[in-house]
C-alpha cells in the first residue's frame, strides 16, 4: 500500500480536501467569452469577404449578442475575485508570461470593439437612431470611414479571445488535465460553434443559414477530431496525464462529458445539420440550442474536472 | 544568495509544531495554515515504512505562481523568497490553481497568503518560526550559496529529494532521507 495523508490538520478553504478555487462564474465568463469571440469573427470575416448584405443577420445583426454576452462574462469575473477592490491592478501592467494578464487586455479591446460595431448597426434595429451629441455622430462617422480597420481589430481580436480562453486554462502545469496545448484550439472550436449556432438561430435568410450550418458542421467535426486527439495526447503521456484522462474514462465525470458535452453536445446536432443539408427539413431551433448547451457544459465540466486532476508524489 | 530549507525525514515525529509555530507568528487566519505534516506509509504489513514530512511553500526557482500573476503581486524576492503582495494582489486564484504543492490559499481578506520563509525574522538573523520551534531539531535554514550554512553542510552530508520536481519548479525545499 501507499497511502499519503496529512496528519496536521490542513482544511484550508477552497483548497482542501480538493481544489475549488474557481467556481461557476469561470466557466459561464469562458463560455460567453467565447460566444462573443464567435460572432464577432463571423461578423467581420464575411463583412471583409463584402457579403454584408448577403449575410445581414450574420454581420449586422447577431453581433448584438457580443457585447452583452462579454459584459456579463466580466461581471462574472469580477464576481469571482477575492480581493475585488484591487481589481484595476490588471491595468497598471502587463506580463506576457500571464495568460491572465494579457486576456484582460485583450477583453478590454474586444469589448470597446464589439460595442461600436454595434453602434455602427444601430439602425438595423431601431431605423429611425439619432445620436443625441454630436461628438457621437462624430464618433460614428469615423468609425464608418474605418470599417475595414476596425473589423480587421475584431477578426484578430475575436480569435485571440477564443483561443486565450483555453490557454488560460492550459497554463497550469499544476493541473495535468487543462495542461495540454489542444486547450487553446479547442476552446477556439467550441467558441466559432457556438457562434455559427447562434446565426442560423436569428437568421431568416434560408441561404445564410445553409452557409452558417455548412461552416457548424466542420467546426462541430473539428472539435470532434480535437477531442479525440486529446485524449490520445493524455493516454501516450505521463501517469499524472493518464490519470486525468481517466476522469472523463470510468472517472466520475464521464457522463456528464459523453452525454453532454459529445453526444448531445457535437454528435446529436452534427447529425442533424448534416440532415438539414440533405433536405431533410429540421427545425433551427434543435441543433442550435443543443450547440450553446453543449459549449457550455464543455467549460463547466472542464473547469471543474481539471481543479479535481493533480500530481501524486 | 540562495535560501532553502531541508527536513530530515528520520527525525520529524509529525508532532505539528511548526504548524502552530507558523500560525501564532505569522498571525495565520483561524482555519488556515501556511505549513502541514504528511505521513506517507509504504509496504505490505508488517513490513511497513513511514515517511514524515513538514511541507510548505517550495519557493521555487522557476516559480508557476509567479508566471501566471497577472498583475505581478506574486514576486520573488532577494535570497529567491516567493512573497504576495496583498494590495496588488486581485484574488484571481490562478497562483492557488497553478501551484502543484497547493501551498497557497485565500486569505479572508481576500488576497492570497501562504509561506514567507518568516522573511521577518530571517531579516533580523533569527531562523523561521517553524525550525526554531521543531523539538527534534529536524529543520535547517539558510544560505545555499554559502558552503557553510547549516542547509548547505547537511545536504552535502546527507541524501536528499525534492517534491515533483519533474513538475519544472525548481523547488528549493529538501527532504533528507
Amino acid at each position: 500500500m501507499n497511502e499519503e495523508l496529512i496528519i496536521s490538520g490542513r482544511e484550508n478553504l477552497m483548497v482542501d480536501p480538493q481544489l475549488h478555487i474557481w467556481h461557476w462564474p469561470i466557466p459561464l465568463y469562458l463560455f460567453l467569452g467565447g460566444l462573443a469571440a464567435g460572432v464577432l469573427f463571423f461578423a467581420a470575416l464575411y463583412y471583409l469577404l463584402g457579403k454584408e448584405e448577403q449575410y445581414r443577420a450574420a454581420v449586422r445583426r447577431v453581433p448584438f449578442i457580443a457585447p452583452v454576452a462579454l459584459v456579463l462574462g466580466l461581471a462574472a469575473l469580477f464576481y469571482d475575485l477575492n480581493h475585488k477592490a484591487f481589481f484595476w491592478q490588471l491595468y497598471t501592467t502587463i506580463r506576457i508570461q500571464s495568460p491572465m494578464s494579457w486576456g484582460a487586455w485583450t477583453l478590454l479591446v474586444i469589448t470597446t470593439a464589439s460595442f461600436i460595431w454595434c453602434a455602427l448597426h444601430i439602425r438595423e434595429f431601431f431605423p429611425r437612431w439619432d445620436w443625441k451629441y454630436k461628438w457621437l455622430k462624430d464618433i460614428e462617422v469615423f468609425f464608418n470611414k474605418n470599417k475595414k480597420p476596425l473589423a480587421w481589430v475584431i477578426l484578430i481580436f475575436a480569435i485571440i479571445t477564443g483561443v486565450y480562453t483555453g490557454i488560460l486554462l492550459s497554463a497550469f502545469n499544476a493541473r495535468p488535465l487543462w495542461n495540454t496545448s489542444v486547450l487553446g484550439p479547442l476552446f477556439l472550436a467550441s467558441g466559432l460553434s457556438a457562434g455559427a449556432a447562434s446565426i442560423v438561430l436569428a437568421s431568416k435568410n434560408r441561404e445564410e443559414r445553409l452557409l452558417f450550418t455548412k461552416i457548424d458542421l466542420i467546426i462541430l467535426g473539428t472539435e470532434l477530431f480535437l477531442i479525440v486527439h486529446m485524449f490520445m495526447g493524455f493516454l501516450a503521456s505521463t501517469q499524472v496525464q493518464q490519470e486525468a484522462a481517466q476522469l472523463f474514462l470510468g472517472g466520475p465525470y464521464t457522463m456528464v462529458f459523453w452525454i453532454f458535452v459529445v453526444v448531445l453536445g457535437i454528435i446529436i446536432p452534427g447529425v442533424l445539420d448534416l440532415m438539414e443539408l440533405w433536405g431533410k427539413h429540421i427545425p433551427a431551433l434543435i441543433p442550435g440550442v443543443l450547440v450553446l448547451m453543449g459549449s457550455f457544459a464543455f467549460r463547466f465540466v472542464f473547469v471543474f474536472a481539471g481543479q479535481v486532476s493533480r500530481w501524486l508524489y | 544568495m540562495r535560501y532553502a530549507m531541508a527536513v530530515d525525514t528520520k527525525k520529524c515525529v509529525g508532532c505539528s509544531d511548526c504548524v502552530v509555530a507558523c500560525q501564532t507568528e505569522n498571525n495565520v487566519p483561524i482555519g488556515f495554515c501556511r505549513d502541514w505534516v504528511v505521513e506517507v506509509t509504504d509496504g505490505t504489513y508488517p513490513q511497513l515504512e513511514i515517511e514524515l514530512r513538514s511541507e510548505r511553500c517550495n519557493h521555487c526557482a522557476n516559480a508557476p505562481c509567479v508566471r501566471c500573476c497577472p498583475t505581478g503581486a506574486s514576486h520573488i524576492v532577494e535570497g529567491g523568497i516567493v512573497l504576495v503582495k496583498p494590495n496588488k494582489c486581485i484574488g484571481c486564484g490562478a497562483c492557488i490553481a497553478s501551484c502543484p504543492y497547493d501551498a497557497r490559499y485565500p486569505h479572508p481578506k481576500g488576497y492570497v497568503d501562504k509561506c514567507t520563509f518568516c522573511i521577518h525574522r530571517v531579516k533580523e538573523g533569527m531562523k523561521p518560526a517553524c525550525v526554531a520551534v521543531c523539538p527534534t531539531k529536524c529543520m535547517y535554514f539558510g544560505d545555499l550559496d554559502d558552503p557553510n550554512s547549516e542547509v548547505s553542510v547537511i545536504l552535502k552530508k546527507r541524501k536528499s529529494k525534492t517534491l515533483i520536481p519533474e513538475a519544472g519548479t525548481q523547488p528549493q525545499l529538501y527532504f533528507l532521507i
